[in-house]
């Protein structure tokens, strides 16, 4: 167990993210220092309120890491989740949630079994499975912003405090106790790992890998579809394309907390900095009042610099 | 040349056959079918998403995945806004200029993967961020002054070009009358992918990207080039990238630093790609199997027009068509007796 | 050997270190031109970090190499190719999506007008396969659709188009088939009677002894010593080898008394490799599969654990009908399969040792879904223990171990499940002496207890020195079964070309 506190390779990334994420809050309080003589960024209130904004990317994030730790990838989550919000909000009343939820388990289950059985690059069927998802919500909304609400038990999971903390912040520390303890404490988050590092070597070690596959792909699914969920009781309700801006940063996320991303390595802690890192990021660049230009170019090249820092690859014997 | 793509590949020969019977059913169906004006407005619509597809073909043999391309190509747009314009020989430097910088933009994403040792994923996602960042300073608001002639002349047919430049009698000389009706953007979208990709194919360098993308510690072990084909597979990208960047701008006259239509042409341009044979896990296809993928990608959405298709439920054909056709070419999957190779 | 022979390469104490490991340490080795030069060691005993300085692909970390008396450091396979030393690598080094000819001319196409000339290219290629006997391969066939005995000569017709003055075969007859080894053979003798210097690295004695003039010994990244071939016994070189002696290779048979079958195989179908395979292996016997390779070893054991589809024919487990429909079924049923590849199938080389050992014991230590670390630990321990595998933290990676080590943890890993049969597919190529008996001597300790081991090896030695029985297989079907005093190379040979032997028992 002596690996959880030594700096191994693994581990490496994780801490000049954590090193990172202080740094920019130490330029943005500066900043702020400067122009304002005020130091919101470390005020808790309003770290609190970053956080919960960064719960939903949190959530997305920790479902697209179980399925970058098989080598694969999801990029049908901007629609899963856009999907579950409008089915959460259409159905309403106690059932929202559940409807939310289902719709997660079901594009999972399909994502699943098109990558495990018909063995298609999930990059490209995922693809194919949100254009089929937008297309779907579009036909059901008719293309405009539904008119349905979100549920109060929404609202209350997605923007109300308790003892002054947010909810969301709990809902995302729950998903959060639930990913890591899977992928450090049970078979399955062991045959996830197995299966990414060499699938035919975990195969004829017995692992139904095939199943492993689709359950990781229904966890992201569900991630997103929670996602959705909290993101529709935030706003109120749901908005076309309110998933599209998760993407990628839930990606960068993942990999920036040190996830390898042909899959086999990685931790969920590091995947919990690379989001905190982000929205720390996002928030010092809205305080500057950068303009969208400008945060582009410092996103790509945050990336870019930490991957480099975070180093080549050791060469090994074999 | 075609022959030996057909019997190696048949997931390219599919695609080609699929296009084939899409492109000619529609014409059949088109009240206007098999005439200039759709023949153009068909071109037109293809040329970019062509380019891109082209451009993402490239880093997909060799195992990787250009994120960039659609932001590459609208920064290319948007740099093409400002540079083509003035005299006919300052428009041409600055398309020359247009090109440059976006093959120097993929030659920087090679770099970075070759040198860095980041994965092309996530490497392009991030430059496509520099990229999109540069392209919104450079044209915060859609803009830009482009030749009316050099529109015209580029985006019709054969004829128009002549006539616009005065050539050939105005277009009337009897020897251009067979290709009068050949719209230029296919021609320049043909001699691009022919005089570029075809013969750089036919280099070691061009051999290696295959070979990486098939084995790579093999390539190593031959000697062969790796890096260089690598940053090359980079940098054609960023050519090609360009070259839809740089027909894009001229077509609509402008720039514009639209984040959604950049990450839409990226998205497509995987589809085309892998519609048209290429194995998105290298090795496999090639960029004239990409330009075949954008034309079946295309005819479809040109269905929609006349077969006057309720635009709400045209993305969900759009989505379910793609599934469809990644779905068919993967039954082959289902054929396979040894598990094992599932995993190779 | 009419030609004067000249040194074509010497080192000068050379070493190599990877981190903190010696690889090589204080080599002095020289190779002369006109002669083929054996090099024995073990795993591990510096051979392939030898042949990877000698090829360009590794730098020596200290000392020099001379080439024809010239210092050289290569930087790439590339430059040592343009000073004529080219090796045939022992992991393929050829590219399955290209033909036959681009592989064979990969970096050095025939070009016109500065394009590669694929007609010339398609005849230079046709040329030099039918110099190796294998003017049926087509120069335009891919190199995924031939078999793996087909690519090897390719891989040496490859080799041979850079006209080499030192040809490195790194284990490249491990793959071929009879009439291939054969062609190899006589073309190291062509490329001796030129003047051409070839080193040969196999694990298999007889072809060294057989092929070579001048023989190396390795260990432990030291060279030990240089003699010409027969002034050493066989016995003399397996001791400079592993360093001391060995008594008895494989462990004794003891007398076995009938048992029913344990696994039953009848009539067992599946595509062009299985054509009804019949098969009974009796519960407390070492059952051998034996013949040449491809004739469906693999497959028999792969349709038996639930790797393939459409299967078609019956098994039996103890007298019941068994259907395998997935690895994981089988592990239920208390099979375990040893694959033939331990990088690709046996191990995920960057998890960790740990990881490695547990994969297919989770549900053994956990209590539901939860994995109980303090069973997983002792689980772990007990396996480390029990197959002697040498590592020093089981937190490291498996890449770290040697290649014995590596087989081991696959081996361990199944013990740890107690199978009741357990199907061996070659688990002993590159793999050293010293690891080899030890797997012997488990496997004799299982079959004693009880279990049912069914065993495929491509050396027919280990068949004869460790089975109960050996079954022959020629085209997807069991030809001859052999026991007891039967149960000599003949037999075996005889029956794996499918000759009805008549002077035979």
């Amino acid at each position: 167990m002596n690996t959880q506190f030594s700096v191994s390779p693994e581990n490496k990334p994780i801490f000049i993210a954590l090193g990172f994420t202080l740094v920019i809050i130490l330029i943005g309080t500066g900043y702020t220092l400067i122009t304002q003589g005020a130091a919101p960024m470390l005020m808790p209130s309003y770290l609190a309120q970053q956080l919960q904004i960064g719960a939903f990317l949190g959530v997305c994030a920790a479902g697209m890491m179980m399925v970058i730790l098989l080598g694969h990838i999801d990029l049908s989550i901007p629609w899963t989740l856009t999907a579950a919000a409008m089915m959460a909000t259409t159905v309403g009343g106690p059932w929202a949630i559940p409807a939310g939820l289902a719709v997660g388990l079901i594009v999972g289950l399909f994502n699943g079994l098109g990558v495990s059985v018909l063995r298609i690059p999930s990059m490209i069927f995922t693809l194919g499975v949100d254009t089929a998802l937008r297309g779907l919500m579009v036909a059901h909304t008719g293309g405009f912003a539904p008119q349905t609400e979100a549920t109060p038990l929404m609202r209350f999971l997605a923007a109300d405090r308790v003892l002054g903390i947010p909810v969301a912040l709990f809902v995302w520390a729950g998903v959060s106790i639930a990913i890591a303890g899977l992928l450090s404490r049970t078979g399955f988050g062991k045959a996830v790992y197995a299966t990414g590092a060499k699938e035919s070597a975990a195969f004829l070690s017995g692992i139904r890998t095939k199943w492993v596959i689709v359950g990781a792909f229904m966890i992201s699914s569900l991630c997103a579809a929670t996602a959705g969920i909290l993101l529709a009781g935030y706003s109120a309700k749901a908005y076309q394309g309110m998933g599209n801006p998760y993407l990628l940063p839930a990606i960068a996320a993942v990999v920036l907390g040190g996830t390898h991303i042909l899959g086999g390595r990685g931790r969920y802690i590091g995947t919990l900095i690379g989001v905190i890192l982000i929205v720390v990021l996002n928030s010092v660049l809205s305080i500057m009042q950068m303009p969208e230009a400008v945060r582009q170019i410092i996103y790509g090249t945050v990336i870019i610099g930490m991957l480099l820092v975070y180093g080549r690859e050791t060469t090994s014997r074999n | 040349m075609i022959a030996k793509p057909l019997r190696h590949n048949r997931g390219f020969a599919a695609a080609l056959i699929l296009f084939l019977v899409l492109f000619v059913v529609y014409h059949i169906l088109h009240p206007r079918g098999f005439s200039t004006a759709v023949f153009i407005q068909n071109a037109n619509e293809t040329v970019a998403i062509a380019f891109v597809a082209m451009a993402q073909t490239i880093p997909v043999l060799v195992g990787g995945l250009d994120l960039s391309v659609g932001s590459v190509m609208t920064l290319t747009a948007c740099l093409a806004s400002y540079l083509v314009v003035g005299t006919p020989a300052q428009m041409i430097f600055g398309m020359f200029l247009t090109l440059l910088a976006g093959t120097t933009f993929g030659v920087m994403n090679g770099l970075i993967v070759v040198f860095g040792r980041i994965q092309p994923i996530i490497a392009t996602l991030a430059t496509g961020a520099i990229a999109m960042g540069l392209a919104l300073l450079l044209r915060p608001t859609p803009g830009g002054d482009i030749d009316a002639d050099l529109n015209w002349a580029l985006t019709n047919s054969v004829f128009d070009f002549a006539e616009t430049f005065g050539l050939a009698d105005d277009g009337n000389a009897a020897w251009l009358q067979p290709f009068a009706n050949i719209p230029v953007p296919l021609i320049i979208l043909l001699v691009v992918a022919f005089g570029v990709w075809a013969p750089f194919k036919r280099t070691v360098t061009g051999r290696t990207l295959y070979a990486i993308g098939s084995a790579e510690s093999a390539a190593k072990l031959s000697g062969l080039p790796v890096r260089r084909a690598k940053i090359a597979a980079f940098g054609l990208a960023g050519f090609f990238a360009s070259c839809g960047g740089l027909y894009l701008a001229i077509q609509t006259s402008s720039g514009n630093a639209d984040i959604t239509q950049a990450g839409a042409y990226t998205l497509n341009s995987i589809a085309a790609v892998v519609l048209g044979g290429t194995s998105l896990l290298g090795g496999i296809g090639g960029a004239i199997g990409s330009l075949v993928g954008t034309g079946i990608l295309r005819v479809i959405s040109f269905y929609f027009r006349i077969l006057s298709v309720d635009p709400l439920i045209q993305p969900l054909i759009e989505g379910l068509v793609l599934l469809a056709a990644v779905s068919l070419g993967a039954l082959r999957t289902l054929r396979i007796k040894n598990k094992l190779e599932h995993f190779r | 050997m009419t030609k004067a022979k000249e040194e074509i390469v010497a080192l000068r104490d050379v070493s190599r270190y990877f981190g903190g490991i010696t690889a090589l340490s204080g080599v002095d080795f020289t190779c002369h031109s006109a002669s083929v030069h054996g090099i024995l060691g073990e795993n591990g005993a510096g051979k392939s970090t030898l042949i990877k300085i000698l090829s360009g692909v590794l730098k020596p970390s200290a000392g020099e190499v001379l080439v024809e008396g010239r210092p050289v450091t290569y930087s790439s396979t590339a430059e040592a190719v343009r000073d004529g030393i080219v090796c045939v690598f022992q992991e393929l080094s050829l590219i399955p999506d290209l033909s036959v000819a681009d592989n064979i001319y990969i970096d050095t196409p025939p070009k016109r007008f500065g394009l590669i000339d694929r007609r010339a290219q398609r005849k230079q290629a046709a040329e030099l396969l039918a110099r190796l006997n294998a003017s049926e391969v087509h120069p335009d066939t891919l190199i995924r659709d031939l078999s793996l005995s087909r690519r090897q000569i390719v891989e040496i017709a490859k080799a041979l188009a850079k006209s080499p003055k030192l040809l490195i075969l790194d284990e490249a007859t491990s793959a071929l088939t009879g009439k291939d080894v054969d062609t190899v053979y006589a073309l190291l003798s062509d490329l001796r009677a030129d003047g051409v210097a070839s080193i040969f690295i196999s694990h298999r004695m007889h072809e060294v002894d057989a092929l070579c003039d001048r023989l190396s010994v390795f260990r432990n990244g030291q060279h030990i010593e240089t003699f010409d071939k027969g002034e050493r016994s066989d016995a003399e070189i397996v001791r400079l080898m592993i360093g001391r002696e060995i008594s008895a290779q494989y462990p004794p048979k003891p007398k076995r008394q009938p048992a029913p079958p344990a696994l039953e195989v009848k009539n067992l179908r599946w595509e062009n490799s299985l054509k009804g395979v019949n098969l009974k292996v009796e519960a407390g016997e070492i059952h051998g599969l034996g013949g040449l390779d491809g004739q469906g070893h693999k497959e028999l054991l792969l349709a038996v654990f639930g790797a393939l589809k459409g299967v078609e024919g019956e098994i039996k487990l103890h007298d019941k009908p068994f259907r395998p429909t997935s690895p994981a079924a089988c592990k239920k049923a208390g099979l375990a399969l040893i694959p033939e590849d331990r990088k690709t199938e046996g191990l995920m080389l960057n998890l960790s040792i740990r990881d490695n050992l547990l994969l297919p014991n989770y549900a053994a230590v956990s209590r539901g879904p939860i994995i109980d670390s303090r069973r997983a630990d002792e689980a772990v321990r007990d396996g480390v223990t029990r197959l002697q595998i040498k590592a020093g933290d089981t937190a490291n990676p498996v890449e770290t171990l040697s290649g014995g080590n590596q087989q081991k943890v696959v081996i361990a890993k199944w013990m740890m499940l107690d199978p009741d049969i357990v199907l061996l597919n070659d688990p002993t190529r590159g793999i050293d002496v010293g690891t080899k008996q030890e797997i012997f001597r488990l496997m004799r300790d299982l079959a004693s207890a009880g279990k049912t081991i069914l065993f495929y090896s491509t050396d027919y030695a280990e068949l004869i020195g460790c089975c109960d029985r050996v079954s022959i297989l020629y085209d997807g079907g069991v030809v001859a079964v052999r026991e007891g005093d039967a149960l000599t190379e003949d037999a075996i040979v005889a029956a794996s070309l499918n000759l009805h032997e008549r002077g035979a028992a």
